[in-house]
């Protein structure tokens, strides 16, 4: 079996034997998910061995008829961009399960239910990264909210079936535009020849302007809603604030990668013409979610909306970066979606502790950990420097590159965004104060610091951030041809730097 | 001289076979003890269908005009609907099992001292078995009559027995027999259009046969009133049987007063025999003029299926819920039609059966949610549901995925393909609206969900009856179905891609 799809079939074997595993053994039922976790890492890993570097192209693909009629291939393969992605989601469920290890015991299910959708989440993550057949790519991009739908509305807090509805509903309903443009895609596709589903077959289609227009906004709010891109946002906090961290890490961290993942894989490759048309207003709009999200991430009071907001703010980043269409911008954008989900596990792990310990999610009620608790506090002062894009550590580089690619091209843009550069060190570095510094709130005397448990969970995604923020190069080596050949597909090319200005 | 006419009785036997069935049954009423009669009846029910399905796949691949003289025209597409009719009747029939759907004595007064004494002695009406048989046949016929007479036969024997079971139910007998008199008068109504419409074409064409009346279209120059009008007229009577907007008002009273097993069964079937029949005469005797026809088919079909999503978020009742998405569908489905093409009618037959089995599985799942008085249909008291019975609930969120169109579901599929289709024949308004209007339903379907899955059971949360061996295969059969056809759809859709002959 291609070593691809051994990644992508793998934790449904873990679902298997969760499904033999009896439901009262709870710590057996963890460890069978986190030993799949692990394999499947181990697999993603050894893809490494099989991929070659610098070169263009989807690699490690396979590809059997699915639905012999439309054409639809069980079709997948990686580039640079599916590549990194992928390794981010094998890396951080194994964590999640680590770092969440007691979160599903309150839920309104058991123990064994909760692993089993996680790990049917894992499937549907990797293999929306590794598909290169469109109707494949739906499929999995709405099947995997089902399994989001009944992690947050079953084991998260507060009003949680509320949170979990509206995540549902947003989320299907861009879906379904995007459905409408998919099915546009694949007429246009039966006029020019054997219909066909394959992206890379799609790329070189002839679409005329308009239908470009329309198919494009299918594709792209359908992406937008996912991202989340102001003003298609709204769902998102209130899904941050309910759902279990270990939830919000995959949302906030893989999930909502989709979303841009796919306008970089659809909507520039496939549309290049009405990318460049509606380039502009999405770059507005994504300097929009950097302040926005920024002010109102100053403005929160619940610690798990605050990161929420942040993540929005960073989102406009990473879509600046996208529509700046530049290499540069690109690079880092793609850079950018590894780094945040990195920062924000990090972000919700320590902030899942902290609220574990507290039973509560007000910034308020923290405060004075720093003298308790150090090594939870300096865990989450890392984490927080990292979502500030502190030079050294990974989203430093990322928001740098960002900024850089599209000064190039719009040097307005580039500006404004710098904006949320300051902006994030204000409701940062306002958190940490609440939380760690000053007067030792009463209630928090008597908090443990971080268990052997916690620290082990934590530790690899601290050395990601420090490794990939020193030493970016393996990473962004990964991306460059990818890049490239993305930037050559949506024909734009670098503008050339006026010199002496 | 006289000839005599030919029939071929091999390929009308399905038909023949199950009227047979249901003549049976009529005896078994008169003739055997009232202890024995449910199980006979059941047994003959169910192997009278099994064994026309049977037949139907031997002669799947046969192809004949002239079946019966002209009015009946056997081929891929009309066997197809047949098969489908009668694979999703046999399922349906399965949870008609239960013993305490059906009233006791219809024709005892509801309260009234002969109904107590019914009830009393335990008994139930069996006639239900022969009436669905009858039905069924009409149902085979319909989608396979190639003449509007024989349509219009295939119609009535279709509806009558319908408009009976419909005021049979054993509880909440007024509301039974309101929905049952309200179907009959609108059923009669709108088989009045069909025959008027019908005589206006035969006027125009001189010919009851499908073929002559697109022959008689086909001519340039003709004056097309009476073709126009006959169209419209007939065209009544076939949007109130799938029950497209704005002539669905029957619907969701009807749906709610059938005993639950019926709705289900009357819900896929009738559906599946009126989109076999109403393909059949669009395309082969109207295809000519589809230019005056195809605006308005568009028109309706818009506002059925944003009208029947729309209408569905504010109900409470989970049958008039399953109702109301019902006539989604029809909206739907209709898309399959205005593309008239190949692919349209694939999608459609793909449609049909994919939403079938789904239909009948969920009406199935609403027949075991009850309390101490019988079924209960308040979708508030089904809070929590999945927490009494994760299988039950499992299975009917399974099916209301299928309907909402979510992947990995044979509605999924189904959605896709018939919207392709509608697509690529240039109808993209379609499209768009269908998609929103899909969105629209989702909000119902999940809400659905949300009761069963995150709300807590509250003290007269229901109970999920215990199901009988037949109960449990009908509700896993539909299970299996939605799921497999939704990962891999090739099974059914390939067959329904080679059985797309029409004959002309």
């Amino acid at each position: 079996m291609n070593l691809l799809t051994l990644t992508i079939v793998l934790p449904l074997l873990g679902v298997l034997g969760l499904v033999a595993a009896p439901k009262e053994n709870t710590h057996l039922i963890k460890l069978i998910a986190l030993g799949s976790s692990l394999v499947t890492l181990v697999s993603s890993l050894l893809m490494l061995t099989k991929y070659k570097f610098g070169v263009q192209g989807f690699q490690l693909v396979s590809s059997h008829s699915w639905f012999k009629v439309f054409n639809i291939n069980y079709a997948v393969g990686i580039d640079g961009l599916a590549l990194v992605l992928i390794l981010l989601t094998t890396v951080l469920v194994p964590i999640v399960v680590v770092g969440g290890w007691n979160e599903a015991e309150n839920g309104r299910w058991s123990v064994k239910t909760f692993y089993m959708l996680i790990l049917v989440l894992e499937t549907f993550m990797v293999g929306v990264f590794a598909a290169t057949d469109v109707f494949l790519f739906y499929v999995i991009f709405e099947a995997m909210l089902v399994p989001v739908y009944f992690l947050i509305g079953g084991y998260g807090r507060g009003d949680r079936a509320a949170a979990a509805l509206k995540f549902l509903l947003y989320s299907l309903f861009g879906g379904l535009l995007m459905l409408a443009a998919v099915i546009g895609l694949f007429v246009v596709s039966i006029h020019q020849g054997p219909g066909s589903f394959d992206v890379t077959a799609l790329s070189h289609l002839k679409i005329s302007h308009n239908t470009q227009d329309w198919l494009f906004l299918g594709f792209f709010i359908a992406f937008a809603i996912k991202a989340p891109l102001f003003p298609f946002h709204t769902w998102l906090p209130g899904a941050a604030k309910s759902a279990t961290p270990g939830t919000s890490i995959l949302v906030l961290g893989v999930l909502d990668k989709v979303g841009t993942y796919g306008m970089i894989r659809f909507c520039l490759t496939l549309f290049p013409e009405a990318t460049k048309t509606f380039a502009p207003y999405i770059i507005a709009l994504s300097l929009i979610s950097i302040i926005y999200g920024a002010f109102l991430a100053i403005g929160q009071r619940d610690l798990n909306s605050l990161i929420a907001f942040t993540s929005i703010s960073h989102f406009g980043f990473i879509v600046l970066g996208i529509f700046a269409m530049t290499s540069q911008g690109l690079t880092g954008a793609t850079l950018y979606m590894v780094n945040h989900g990195f920062s924000t596990a990090a972000l919700f792990l320590v902030g899942g502790w902290m609220i574990e310990r507290r039973k509560s999610t007000q910034v308020e009620d923290f405060g004075g950990l720093q003298r308790i608790t150090p090594v939870m506090a300096w865990s989450f002062f890392i984490a927080g420097m990292s979502a500030l894009a502190l030079p050294g550590l990974s989203s430093f580089v990322s928001e740098f590159l960002v900024l850089i690619g599209t000064f190039t091209r719009y040097p307005a843009a580039a500006i404004i965004g710098t904006l949320g550069i300051v902006l994030a060190a204000l409701y940062i570095l306002i958190l940490v104060q609440r939380t760690l510094h000053g007067p030792l709130q009463p209630g928090n005397e008597d908090t443990p610091d971080l268990n052997w448990r916690e620290k082990f969970a934590l530790a690899p995604v601290i050395v990601a951030l420090v490794l990939l923020g020193f030493y970016p190069k393996p990473a962004i080596h990964v991306i460059d041809p990818a890049t490239s050949q993305i930037m050559a597909a949506a024909q734009v090319t670098d503008p050339t730097p006026l010199a002496g200005k | 001289m006289l000839t005599t006419p030919s029939l071929d009785y091999n390929l009308l036997a399905p038909i023949l076979i199950v009227l047979g069935g249901a003549l049976l049954g009529v005896f078994v009423e008169g003739f055997v003890g009232r202890a024995y009669r449910a199980r006979i009846q059941i047994i003959i029910a169910l192997v009278t269908t099994a064994t026309a399905f049977c037949w139907v796949i031997s002669i799947h691949n046969l192809v004949s005009q002239t079946a019966a003289v002209d009015s009946v025209s056997i081929d891929g597409g009309g066997l197809f609907m047949q098969g489908a009719i009668l694979a999703l009747a046999f399922v349906a029939l399965l949870f008609f099992t239960q013993d305490d759907h059906f009233a006791p004595q219809a024709s005892a007064l509801p309260g009234s001292q002969e109904e107590a004494a019914a009830v009393l002695a335990g008994v139930q009406m069996t006639e239900i078995y022969p009436l669905v048989l009858f039905a069924i046949s009409g149902m085979l016929l319909f989608p396979v009559a190639h003449d509007l007479i024989t349509l219009f036969v295939a119609l009535e024997v279709l509806s009558i027995p319908l408009y009976i079971i419909t005021g049979l139910a054993r509880r909440r007998r007024l509301l039974s027999q309101e929905a049952a008199l309200k179907y009959f008068l609108l059923g009669a109504y709108s088989s009045a259009f069909f025959l008027f419409g019908g005589a206006l074409l035969y006027g125009f064409s001189g010919s009851l046969s499908l073929a002559m009346i697109r022959n008689a279209a086909a001519v340039p120059g003709a004056n097309h009133i009476f073709l126009l009008l006959g169209i419209v007229l007939m065209s009544v009577g076939l949007l109130f049987k799938v029950g497209a907007v704005p002539f669905h008002s029957w619907t969701p009273d009807v749906y709610q007063g059938a005993p639950t097993a019926v709705t289900g069964f009357m819900a896929a079937c009738t559906k599946v025999a009126a989109f076999g029949a109403m393909f059949r005469i669009f395309i082969v005797g109207f295809a000519a003029v589809q230019n005056d026809w195809r605006p308005v088919f568009v028109a309706i079909s818009i506002v059925t299926m944003a009208g029947g999503a729309i209408a569905a978020i504010s109900q409470r009742d989970v049958k008039r819920t399953l109702a109301y998405s019902s006539i989604t569908h029809a909206g739907f489905l209709m898309a399959g039609i205005i593309a008239l093409s190949k692919a349209g009618l694939t999608s459609m037959m793909f449609y049909l059966v994919a939403y079938g089995f789904a239909t009948i599985g969920a009406f199935g799942i609403v027949t075991l949610v009850r309390d101490s008085t019988g079924e209960v249909n308040d979708l508030n008291r089904w809070a929590g549901l999945a927490k009494k019975s994760p299988g039950v609930a499992t299975a009917f969120a399974l099916f209301l995925l299928s309907f909402g169109g979510i992947p990995l579901t044979a509605g999924f599929i189904a959605k896709f393909s018939i919207f392709t289709a509608a697509y690529a024949s240039g109808n993209i308004a379609i499209v768009v609206v269908g998609v929103l209007s899909s969105a629209i339903a989702l909000f119902f379907y999940l809400r659905v969900i949300l009761i069963m899955f995150f709300k807590e059971p509250t003290d007269d949360t229901v109970t999920v009856a215990i199901p009988s061996f037949l109960v449990t295969t009908g509700i896993t059969i539909c299970f299996v179905i939605t799921l497999v056809l939704g990962v891999y759809p090739n099974l059914l859709f390939n067959l329904a891609n080679t059985m797309t002959t029409l004959v002309p």
